[in-house]
Parts: structure tokens; C-alpha cells; sequence
């Protein structure tokens, strides 16, 4: 069976099914910020923690989270003497780890794990986390002191998807500064977000791909030249491989959001939860709905049954929806909610209403 | 004389103990050699002391955040504190 595990701001709790319906059975790291969790299908559960006043710090389970060992933090290189490096609010930029906002196994070499983090960086680990390395070619390269803040103050990368071609091929979405791909496993990267459309910069920068704020970005694993993007003014979607991207103009009650999951079998299917507007970040009208479509974008469905629809303000963060190997689907809430459905959406029910703030969830 | 927060030793073991150095930074330093995964929770990658922590010598806060160059004294008590934050 698939473990659902939900990454909370006290604690990492596991979902099993039991019967047709997931339920809390665990937690782990009760009380503390887990802003993160990833599953190596090669082996190995990986947890991310925010402590506050000790800063980010990474755990492995080798037992499926009966037991945890600290491993090595991401950690940036010296900060050369004399430099200066500011972020869009003219504060000093901080070469050091102040999230570790995504993780996915590197699946070019056994062992090895990508983790990007903010402030703006891509780390790569060749030992399951024993020891990190920064990915240079990507910190050290011109366009990435154009990146800004986005979800949190300073630039970062959030979404890392493992071409399905090719390992050696990565894409990263950037808050703020679009999309980025290498097709060397790092060695050199190049902007892949054209045709994003930015709403909130001046009329030149509205096109510029590195002004673009990607909320959350997946590849279609069985059609890998179909890509999705939920992105600060809307939805946006690539068919020829990231050449460009296609504006997504009309999704049920709004194209504001934070999470997307494409079918991994479909490339047509994807699934979305849509926020009132940026400044406004809760349900429209107070009802919360996912938003599905299965023709690639041309129309959407909007699944409300067993979500309340009344006096709901849940927001759902960009790692906070997810799909099970079997097709289950689930998302996790800011307000403690966490559904699954299983039949693509169809229809929710609830795992848990009171858990805390949900920052993620995934499947094992 | 070197002491931590208790919160701290749910993360780390870090008792207190009694080094030499004339520095905060030579303090902690030694400090971390012999407990090096004490030094990530205190301080981060480039040596400056986390956000939201503190070190107080002799009842004084430090200044130098950065470089932790405030002086230290043969007989000084350092503490390492959280400052209150969060929810």
C-alpha cells in the first residue's frame, strides 16, 4: 500500500489506507517544522526541517520512517571577501540556507539526490545525503542574480523534475525567475520559460522569462514533452518540450493557485486548486474546489464533493498536492485539512481535519 | 564557561563546558571541534551566528554577529540563548 506522508508545521504524519479510506497512523518529528518530506523510489524517506532559531536540517529514514538519522545540510560556499550581494529589497543576500525547498532523487547515479534551496541555489549529493555540493555552473551564472523573491522574500527553486528520457535532464522552476533546464546534470543551464506572461511587472518585462514567478512545475512522465506550470497570475502549459509555454486563460473559478499534478499517464489530465486571486488567498466565495481538466486545458471540471463549501479558507501550497503510484490523489491544507480521493477527484474524503498547517504532501 | 539553551538538547547534546579563547569565535570554535554537529544549530555555513540566536558574555550581548570578535575574558560565562520568536 502507498503511505501518504504530510509534511506539517508540527510534524511529519503518515496516512495509511485502511479499507478505501487513508488514515493518520503516525507522526514523527511531533512539534517540529517539517516543510518537506521526499521518497526515493530507490530507497530511503527524506525530511526537511525548519527549526527557526537552529536553521534547516535534513533527515533520512532507511525504515520507512520508524527511524531517523540527521545528515548533512545543504551548505552554501565561502562568500568571497568584499562581495556584495543584495536582494530586491536592497538587504544583504546571505550565502547560507534558509530553506531546503525541494528534493528529488537524482536518478543518474545511485545514491545521488538534487535539493534546491533558498536562497536560489541547486544542490546535488552523490552519498544520500552524507555530504552536498552546490551546483556552481547555476549559483555562479550572471541571470541568477536576476531572480527575486517570490513565495518567500529571497529567490528559490521549488520544483526539480527528473526527465524521464533522461536523467541527466532537469528542469527547475525558479520564485521568481522562470524555468530553467540542463541536459548535462548541471553543467550548464538554460532559461525555459518563454511565453510565460508576467501580470505584475512593467509592460517591457511582461514577457521577460526570468521575470516569470512559477509556482509549481511538473512533467508528464509518460508523455514528457507535455509540461504544467501553476504560475503567479495563472496556468500555463508547454507541449513541444519547453520551447513554449501557452497561457491557460479560463479554469473554473480562478487561475490563481499554487499546486499542479499532471496524470502521469495522461498528459491531457492535470489537477489544480484554485485560490481567489494573489491578494486574496483563500477559496473563492469561501468554497473549496479542486479543478480538473482532461482535454489538455480546453475546459475544466471543478470537483467540490465531500470538500466543505462554506466558510472554508484553505490554501493549499505547491507541494501540498500529490498522486500515488495507484492513482490516488490528495492535497493538504494550511487550515489542517488534509482529502484524498480515489477516484481522480471525483470525490474527496476527508483523512484528517485537524492536523497542523499543511506545507507537503507525497506519496511512497 | 560556555552554556546552551536547554531547548537545544532535544536537537544536540551540548553540555556545558569550559574552553579557552579570546574570542567568541575562538570560544565556539573549539567548542564545535569536539561536538560538530552542534555548529550547523548555532551558527550557519559562513560562521555568523543564526538569525535568531544569541550569545551573551558576562551578561553582555555580542555585537559582532558576523565575525563573533566580541572579547572573551579567562573567567568569562558565555551563554548561547534563543531569542523568543515564532508560534
Amino acid at each position: 500500500m502507498h503511505s501518504m506522508l504530510i509534511s506539517t508545521r508540527k510534524g511529519l504524519f503518515v496516512a495509511e489506507l485502511s479499507g478505501n479510506t487513508y488514515r493518520v497512523t503516525r507522526g514523527h518529528f511531533i512539534g517540529d517544522n517539517v516543510t518537506l518530506a521526499m521518497v526515493d523510489p530507490r530507497g530511503g524517506w527524506y525530511a526537511a526541517l525548519e527549526h527557526g532559531h537552529f536553521g534547516p536540517k535534513l533527515h533520512r529514514s532507511d525504515d520507512h520512517g520508524e527511524t531517523w538519522i540527521e545528515i548533512a545540510t545543504p551548505a552554501y560556499p565561502p562568500k568571497p571577501e568584499g562581495l556584495e550581494e543584495k536582494d530586491m529589497f536592497g538587504r544583504e543576500l546571505k550565502w547560507a540556507t534558509s530553506l531546503l525547498w525541494s528534493l528529488a532523487p537524482a536518478l543518474d547515479k545511485e545514491g545521488a539526490i538534487w535539493c534546491g534551496t533558498i536562497p536560489g541555489a541547486m544542490f546535488r549529493s552523490d552519498d544520500r545525503g552524507a555530504t552536498w555540493k552546490i551546483v556552481e555552473s547555476l549559483w555562479f551564472m550572471p541571470e541568477r542574480k536576476k531572480w527575486s523573491g517570490g513565495g518567500r522574500d529571497f529567490p528559490g527553486i521549488h520544483s526539480i523534475c527528473v526527465d524521464p528520457r533522461d536523467p541527466k535532464t532537469v528542469a527547475i522552476g525558479v520564485s521568481t525567475g522562470g524555468v530553467w533546464r540542463t541536459r548535462d546534470a548541471g553543467a550548464t543551464w538554460s532559461v525555459a520559460s518563454q511565453g510565460m506572461r508576467a501580470e505584475y511587472t512593467p509592460p517591457e518585462k511582461k514577457f521577460d522569462p526570468i521575470a516569470q514567478d512559477v509556482h509549481c512545475l511538473v512533467q508528464c512522465k509518460s508523455a514528457p514533452r507535455v509540461w504544467w506550470a501553476q504560475h503567479h497570475n495563472g496556468i500555463f502549459k508547454s507541449t513541444n518540450d519547453l520551447e513554449s509555454w501557452t497561457e491557460i486563460e479560463k479554469a473554473g473559478p480562478s487561475v490563481f493557485g499554487f499546486t499542479v499534478v499532471v496524470d502521469p499517464a495522461d498528459p491531457d489530465t492535470a489537477w489544480f486548486v484554485p485560490g481567489q486571486k494573489d491578494e486574496k488567498r483563500i477559496p473563492v466565495g469561501g468554497k473549496l474546489v479542486v479543478t480538473r481538466t482532461r482535454d489538455g486545458g480546453k475546459t475544466f471540471d471543478v470537483l467540490g464533493r465531500g470538500l466543505p463549501d462554506n466558510f472554508a479558507y484553505d490554501l493549499i501550497f505547491r507541494h501540498g498536492m500529490a498522486m500515488s503510484a495507484d492513482g490516488a490523489l490528495a492535497f493538504g491544507s494550511t487550515t489542517g485539512n488534509v482529502f484524498a480521493s480515489r477516484d481522480r477527484g471525483d470525490t474527496w474524503s476527508a483523512v484528517s481535519h485537524h492536523l497542523p498547517p499543511v506545507h507537503a504532501v507525497t506519496f511512497a | 564557561m560556555v552554556s546552551f539553551t536547554p531547548n537545544l538538547e532535544r536537537h544536540v547534546e551540548c553540555p556545558s563546558t569550559t574552553v579557552e579563547g579570546a574570542t567568541v569565535r575562538e570560544v565556539l570554535d573549539r567548542v564545535f571541534a569536539d561536538n560538530p554537529r552542534l555548529r550547523g544549530y548555532v551558527v550557519d555555513e559562513q560562521g555568523a551566528l543564526r538569525y535568531h540566536m544569541l550569545v551573551f558574555v558576562d551578561g553582555q550581548q555580542i555585537t559582532d554577529r558576523e565575525r563573533l570578535s566580541d572579547p572573551v575574558r579567562p573567567t568569562s560565562e558565555l551563554y548561547v540563548m534563543q531569542a523568543l520568536s515564532g508560534g
